[in-house]
């Protein structure tokens, strides 16, 4: 696999990184970087993580970093996954209030601890911001964990960008992918809609009955987005050969927020011609200058994922029964 | 009448659900059974995930139903916690 890391990939203009990824040679990975600047997406950070522990370090190369921002790659963590990778001479003062360098979660403890560590690391000037945070990236990664079936587990890294008030996490993985996932109890027809369908408020992997299973609802995804669509930030789902982005919400919506529990409703572009993740990737921006308190989002979440509820059921039972003669 | 302390096993954050599902099956359940009650208590908990939530306590709707509710009691919650609960009790009830 060859990746070449531009001078800018974030959300918003992620695509053509994400088309130029190189998936052939699947047992080694050459990264390469723009020449004089390299500014990406907390996501693209964990996606490489996760690339290079999947091919192992020995066959991982991070090829050297002529760009100033390679001390920046360097502090999130990310040469530590690469067997060849450019050393920096950097002072590794203390990452507080800027980012949480890349971690390789692989059990329930180390992710409540990685959770536990990062909240005080981003002076979050409110508690719910912590709050939903905490509920993001708990979520995120138990997916991970739980669903998709790789003993790598789940990377994850975040950053505080001032120039926009925004954190921004990332979280990889390299295992079974959703629609998989997915189709122990939903058959989807490609990879787009099995993204999608995961987004739908109670759709879980492990049942078609409308509650789930005792230990699993189907609503990590559907709530995170609601946090995102709410507050007009930027969420994205790549799996497979598709990505599914969240776009903001307009100004003219500004007076009546109203979630929705099917995606194909919300503001958002797709694609699903990407070179094949095999796994998840999700990237999600909170913006710091958001008003809508986490309570708030979770009291809509609530109404909107009852009515759904009640809307798959009607839709279930509204075939009536047929007299003939 | 069982009272669980849920901060001694969660801490301020109650995202393991691991240890949720241990508590509805070994405490949770047993204690609702011949009609007890049983008090969640979170005091000191900031917060807890929707999936925390459901693991805690949505297989207590599928086998006691809705009226479980009269037996079963949510302590010194935030409130977001308070939220999380009524989210989960909401879809228990509807599905």
């Amino acid at each position: 696999m060859k990746v070449h890391l531009p001078n800018s990939a974030f959300l918003g203009n992620i695509d053509p990184f994400l088309k130029s990824i190189d998936i052939s040679e699947p047992g080694t990975l050459v990264v390469s970087t723009h020449p004089t600047w390299v500014s990406v997406h907390p996501m693209v950070l964990s996606m490489l993580a996760a690339l290079a522990v999947k091919v192992g370090k020995e066959n991982a190369t991070f090829e050297n970093v002529t760009a100033r921002s390679g001390h920046y790659l360097q502090r999130m963590g990310l040469f530590n996954f690469f067997g060849t990778c450019p050393k920096f001479d950097i002072n590794e003062h203390d990452p507080s209030g800027r980012f949480i360098p890349i971690a390789q979660i692989k059990t329930q403890e180390e992710s409540t601890t990685f959770i536990t560590e990062m909240i005080p690391m981003l002076h979050l000037p409110h508690t719910w911001q912590a709050d939903a945070i905490r509920h993001i990236v708990s979520e995120l990664v138990r997916n991970v964990l739980e669903h998709a079936e790789t003993t790598d587990g789940a990377f994850a890294c975040a950053q505080y960008f001032s120039s926009s008030n925004t954190i921004r996490i990332g979280i990889a993985d390299t295992g079974i992918g959703i629609r998989r996932s997915l189709s122990r109890s939903h058959q989807t027809s490609d990879h787009l809609e099995a993204i999608k369908l995961s987004l739908f408020p109670g759709i879980t992997g492990t049942t078609r009955r409308e509650g789930g299973t005792a230990q699993n609802a189907g609503a990590g995804l559907f709530v995170i987005k609601s946090i995102a669509y709410v507050n007009r930030d930027l969420f994205l789902a790549y799996s497979g050969d598709a990505m599914f982005k969240l776009l903001r919400r307009g100004r003219k919506e500004e007076e009546t927020v109203v979630l929705h529990a099917n995606p194909n409703l919300d503001n958002h572009s797709t694609t699903d011609n990407l070179p094949t993740w095999q796994g998840t990737v999700v990237g999600i921006d909170i913006s710091l200058d958001s008003t809508e308190e986490f309570n708030a989002i979770l009291e809509m979440v609530r109404s909107t994922y009852g009515k759904a509820i009640r809307e798959r059921k009607e839709e279930r039972y509204k075939h009536a029964a047929r007299f003939i003669n | 009448m069982k009272e669980i302390k849920l901060f001694d096993v969660f801490g301020v954050f109650a995202d393991n659900k691991d240890i949720a599902q241990k508590i509805r099956t070994e405490q949770i359940i047993p204690a609702l059974k011949d009609e007890g009650t049983v008090t969640l208590d979170f005091a000191g908990v900031e917060t807890a995930t929707q999936s925390l939530i459901h693991a805690l306590v949505s297989d207590v709707f599928r086998i006691y139903g809705g009226d479980v509710l009269e037996r079963i009691s949510f302590k010194n919650c935030s409130e977001s916690i308070q939220k999380v609960i009524e989210i989960v009790v909401d879809y228990m009830q509807e599905s």
